[in-house]
């Protein structure tokens, strides 16, 4: 496997001027109003253009685009199950590398992409995606993140953040909510070795398509992890969905990073971090959170962080 | 040309699939499929098939990976046994109903508990209703020719359809027959390369698996239970067609001495082969047995099944496994549906045999023979017996 650093020297970034005019996925959708998951999806695919084979998971994504006999996809699109989109994506790109081999088809450097939410990836689909990423298939996977199973109605994930509540992580007199700290999938995919793994968030779309386009030039597996507003299971204001997006980042909680090659690389640095609450108030999921909570929460963020900074070889600043 | 050698049984199969020249090949190590895959391995590894092995982590993931590359387009094939194939089941239902003509070779093993890794028709019967057309080998012969079957069967533009190809675990997988091995251009004059009618391609965008409302679906399983019935009159043809180039014809249900026979046997798989000679040893003592051997067991060949059947007084059936329902074997249950509505019905009793490798003896079967004349004499109810069991 070449080494991920070739393959994107001569990468061309995006600019907020010169964005691509094509939208694989077309307007007119289901997605809730204010969907933070269909707007990430909506970008990355803007980013990857037309030659792309979507791979996606059972899920708020898939049931949204699909209902037979409409499709929002302009580019070949398949849904298998809910756990196996590395799986099926992982038979895609075989299949096409045998029948290029073979000489049965022109090799046109298509992409292909695996989507799935939280629960797809960081819970019941964590096997096939490692699988996927330990054999090497040259493909993306897209891990859009709105921290709970929002499609069957707002159940705790792996990846939900500590003290949010859902309708299975409900906080009451003996429990703050969800118990648990969000799983670091990133650090999960890249402990597999792999050439590139990053971050984003749609409030920061430039940087987000930037980093879509990138997973699909490095030879090998890319993962994405991307931070996927849900007004709907957070309970917050659908014109706030971009809020949080941004929110997220500025208060640490959510960095912005890439691992390329194994070399952690911080695309944002929060200069002036704003303290979690900003963020938390937005969302009715935290409103039951104490000032004790939020203390204890925001402790373990700043040494999150400032274990990351570790990472990328940056001396925290106190 | 053509030529017979010595060779294990499931080296024959995987010489078979390579000679289907298939594109992609991803499954996951069981107990007793291995050998079939390791040569697969092998076959890919020393350049003598130009395919895509993929040694995925899970029996879920090589059905799901089955599923991405035929939807790509490329001739695709796995095969499994037992607890493999129940971790792969919610994938075995998706690949038919996206019309994906995956082929797959079940070695046939019991299901856990308790865990055994011996033979019988547990795994056949969990996915008997997945919407997969199965046939059954009865010998290393014809799951070679099974197999290339199965590839021309699936693929036909007509059906789309994913197949299985039984083989028993251990019984037929592991033993070394005479086979007659195909050559590269006889395997082509009967096998073209894969059309497929549509696949996933950027320059001709397709949405595969959308959700079915239920304004749709109900229409979507009726196309599907169209399609599997349909697939008969394809299957029916491919063999045919095979005979005709290789001199081997296999039909969907074989009669075996059924001629003038009141009782007869109903079996499926390599016990049959043991059941014939039962069937000679009770004509020779004036006995008047047949039997009568399911190839074809998706879909389930009615009406071939009822010709075989005609005339017969009485019909001991022998499951290789069991519904824990009270009601016997599953195979007697379909026996028992096809003949409801003959205006004669012959009298049934179900023997359960075999499970987990437990030897079924050429005794056994004449005490089958015996046993259903003698309750058909006595009117008995009750339907069925587990055979063999130490008490």
């Amino acid at each position: 496997m070449s080494r991920a650093a070739d393959d994107l020297k001569d990468f061309q970034r995006f600019t907020p001027k010169k964005l691509p005019v094509e939208e694989p996925l077309a307007p007119g959708h289901r997605a809730c109003q204010g969907c933070g998951e269909v707007l990430a999806l909506r970008q990355v695919m803007k980013a990857l253009g037309n030659n792309v084979i979507v791979v996606s998971a059972t899920g708020c994504m898939e049931i949204i685009s699909s209902a037979y006999p409409q499709s929002a996809w302009r580019v070949p699109w398949l849904h298998v199950a809910f756990e196996n989109a590395a799986a099926v994506a992982s038979g895609v790109e075989a299949a096409y590398k045998a029948m290029i081999r073979k000489g049965r088809i022109e090799d046109k450097n298509t992409t292909f992409l695996a989507i799935a939410g939280d629960g797809g990836t960081a819970d019941i689909g964590i096997q096939a995606l490692s699988g996927a990423l330990e054999r090497g298939h040259n493909f993306v996977y897209v891990c859009l993140d709105n921290e709970a199973y929002m499609n069957t109605g707002i159940q705790r994930s792996s990846s939900t953040p500590y003290g949010a509540g859902t309708t299975t992580s409900p906080p009451g007199k003996k429990s703050i909510g969800q118990q648990t700290w969000k799983k670091n999938m990133p650090a999960i995919a890249a402990a597999h070795d792999i050439p590139y793994v990053a971050t984003g968030s749609p409030a920061y779309y430039v940087d987000l398509m930037n980093k879509a386009k990138k997973a699909s030039l490095v030879k090998g597996p890319a993962y994405l992890h991307v931070f996927s507003p849900c007004p709907t299971g957070w309970r917050c204001a659908v014109e706030d969905a971009v809020q949080t997006g941004r929110l997220v980042v500025q208060t640490k909680i959510f960095p912005l990073y890439e691992v390329i090659d194994g070399k952690y690389r911080l695309s944002r640095k929060v200069k002036k971090p704003k303290p979690v609450t900003e963020y938390f108030k937005l969302q009715r999921r935290f409103r039951h959170l104490t000032e004790e909570d939020v203390a204890f929460i925001q402790e373990r963020v700043d040494r999150e962080y400032d274990r990351l900074l570790e990472l990328c070889g940056i001396a925290p600043e106190e | 040309m053509a030529k017979r050698v010595g060779i294990e049984v499931s080296i024959a199969v995987s010489e078979a699939v390579k000679l289907a020249n298939v594109d992609v090949v991803a499954a996951y190590p069981i107990t007793p499929q291995t050998h079939i895959v390791e040569h697969l391995a092998e076959l890919v590894a020393d350049g003598h098939l130009d395919a895509e092995f993929i040694p995925v982590e899970s029996e879920h993931s090589a059905m799901s990976t089955c599923c991405g590359s035929s939807a790509a387009g490329a001739r695709t094939y796995t095969a499994t046994s037992s607890q493999g194939q129940a971790l792969m089941l919610e994938i075995c239902y998706i690949a038919p109903a996206l019309r994906l003509p995956i082929v797959m070779t079940v070695a046939n093993r019991s299901l856990s508990g308790p865990i055994s890794i011996w033979n019988d028709h547990s795994d056949m019967m969990m996915s008997r209703d997945t919407g997969w057309i199965q046939t059954v080998a009865e010998n290393g012969q014809e799951a070679f020719d099974l197999t290339l079957h199965a590839f021309r069967v699936a693929e036909d533009s007509r059906v789309l359809l994913p197949v299985i190809i039984n083989l028993d675990g251990f019984t037929l997988t592991h033993v070394i027959e005479p086979i007659e091995i195909l050559d590269q251009k006889e395997v082509d004059r009967y096998l073209p390369p894969y059309q497929p009618q549509m696949r996933l391609d950027p320059e001709d965008p397709v949405s595969i698996g959308p959700v079915g409302m239920p304004e749709v679906y109900t229409e979507a399983k009726k196309a599907q239970d169209e399609a599997i019935k349909g697939s008969k009159e394809v299957i029916l043809e491919a063999w045919q067609e095979f005979g005709d180039l290789f001199g081997r014809y296999y039909k969907p249900v074989e009669t075996y001495r059924t001629d003038g026979a009141e009782t007869l046997l109903v079996t499926m798989g390599s016990l049959s082969e043991t059941a014939m000679t039962a069937v000679d040893h009770m004509r020779a003592k004036g006995k008047d047995v047949g039997l009568v051997r399911i190839r074809l067991f998706r879909p389930f060949p009615f009406e071939e099944f009822l010709a075989a059947v005609e005339g017969a007084k009485q019909i001991a059936v022998m499951d290789r496994a069991l519904c824990l329902n009270g009601a016997g074997g599953p195979l007697a249950i379909e026996v028992k549906a096809a003949l409801y509505d003959e205006p004669e019905r012959p009298y049934i009793w179900n023997y359960v045999a075999g499970l987990a490798g437990r030897d079924v003896t050429i005794e056994n079967f004449v005490e089958m023979a015996d046993g259903v004349e003698a309750a058909a004499a006595d009117g008995l109810r009750g339907h069925y017996t587990i055979i063999n069991v130490r008490e």
